[in-house]
């Protein structure tokens, strides 16, 4: 299926005048079916939540956090948990919209806020235990700068990209764009929630790049929609939510592991790293990536959103690494150790995630969890 | 246009990072798109594949700028 854009989110049902208020019954509450399924406990009780009325569902939701800390309790690693992460996108989903498509009351319902949290505390905890800080530099921002280009340097030997370049197949063109559209759907939106937590010099900088992600004022130059535009070029549904399924639980961790930066005030360092270690690997793999939509015999309508990273992102790691990152040290030279950990967490994180798609493709295997939906393809 | 004046930082090691109302033009005095880029990243190193824009490239041949 193809050519289905990602508009704006169908109307309340309920009307203005009741909008401070939870939907009289039930059944004025808005709700559409995933298009995904629970992968265990907590996921399944909140797609079932979502499904009934705020509430009706909202009164059975009192046992949610505590099942959440025993599941979490539970989970040898939480960062890898298929139950865990896709709560957590679930949770996330209800600010961002277009996840599962249910009432807006639901977005600060305290029971659910409660699990986000929870889920968010022990993802920390675990992302700290596994990733480890890098060498710290002066806090100063060319050195700043200077320490995130160092530890994001292009290293030589096989990668994601340089596959594609050179040897995937259409099919597994395909797969990658699964991969990566859980956050690139929703491309810079991890990094907006960040704005207002951020002052100065290091706000100027985000917004300079998010100008620039959002199409300057232009919605088709926005880089979530150039990449949604791929997907269909490719027969690919480009609806969030349709390939979550097929998705491991490591690449979803990508994905809540940004908005999680983003959205807690507290790790407004880890967000500044993140983003500018990711910027800085951006440039040289998507010139791979578009070589290989060529080689495939794709043109540029495709290939575009690869080729405007080539671009783009060559100004971005610029503006990230000396002023967000290296702005928000000289401002809060405490945060320097999270910002050197945020940039570390992208590569590492990101790179399990990687590393376990190359892997796959080439043992011969699919790089996805389960074949793509018959019938959301070509 | 941004009524901002063009500020150019020398990136150590890479691009020149140009802000603001700088007109960029072919020797011919044609305009060079910006692709709609307030910011844009001019190359410095000689190696890009899209100049005048810096690709990254500067990063894997290692170029100093020595400044
Ligand atoms: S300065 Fe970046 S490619 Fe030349």
């Amino acid at each position: 299926m193809s050519g289905v854009a990602t508009g704006p989110s169908m109307g309340r049902v309920n009307s203005p005048a009741a909008s401070t208020a939870v939907p009289a019954t039930p059944s004025q509450a808005r709700y559409e079916p995933p298009r995904f399924s629970a992968r265990g406990p907590i996921s399944s009780a909140l797609l079932e939540a979502l499904g009934r009325g705020i509430r009706e569902a909202g009164e059975s939701l009192g046992g949610l956090e505590h099942s959440t800390r025993e599941a979490i309790a539970a989970s040898p690693d939480v960062i890898r948990d298929d139950d865990l992460q896709l709560s957590l996108l679930i949770l996330h989903g209800l600010h961002y919209g277009g996840v599962v498509d249910s009432d807006d009351d639901w977005e600060w319902h305290p029971a659910l806020v409660a699990a986000r949290v929870a889920i968010e505390r022990a993802f920390e905890a675990e992302l700290r235990r596994q990733v480890p800080v890098p060498e710290l530099p002066n806090p100063s921002s060319e050195d700043v700068a200077a320490a995130l280009f160092e530890l994001t340097k292009p290293t030589p030997g096989p990668s994601l990209s340089r596959y594609v370049a050179r040897k995937a197949s259409e099919e597994q063109l395909r797969e990658y764009l699964v991969l990566r559209s859980i956050y690139t759907l929703k491309e810079a939106d991890a990094q907006t929630w960040a704005v207002p937590r951020l002052q100065g010099r290091a706000k100027a900088a985000l917004m300079e790049i998010q100008t620039d992600e959002y199409g300057a004022g232009d919605p088709e130059r926005m880089h979530s929609a150039i990449f949604a535009r791929a997907m269909r070029g490719l027969g690919l549904d480009d609806r969030y939510g349709t390939y979550i399924d097929c998705v491991p639980a490591v690449t979803i961790a990508s994905f809540t592991m940004m908005t999680m930066f983003g959205f807690n005030r507290s790790l407004r360092g880890a967000t500044a790293g993140h983003f500018s270690a990711y910027e800085m690997t951006s440039s040289i793999p998507n010139r791979y990536l578009a070589q290989g939509v060529r080689r495939l015999g794709f043109g540029d309508d495709i290939a575009w959103y690869f080729d405007e990273h080539v671009e783009a992102d060559s100004v971005h790691e610029q503006i990230a690494g000396r002023d967000l990152s290296g702005g928000l040290a000289e401002a809060e030279p405490s945060l320097l150790a999270d910002i050197m950990w945020g940039a570390n967490c992208s590569l590492i994180v990101d790179g399990w995630g990687s590393a376990e798609a190359l892997a796959c493709w080439e043992a011969g295997r699919s790089a996805l969890r389960m074949p793509l939906p018959s019938g959301a393809e070509r | 246009m941004t009524g901002r004046p063009p500020t150019i930082i020398a990136c150590p090691n890479g691009p020149l990072l140009v802000r603001g109302d700088a007109a960029l033009e072919t020797p011919d005095g044609e305009p060079i798109d910006r692709h709609g880029r307030n910011t844009v990243a001019l190359c410095r190193c000689g190696a890009s594949a899209i100049k005048p824009f810096c690709d990254g490239t500067h990063k894997m041949t290692g170029f100093r700028s020595d400044d």
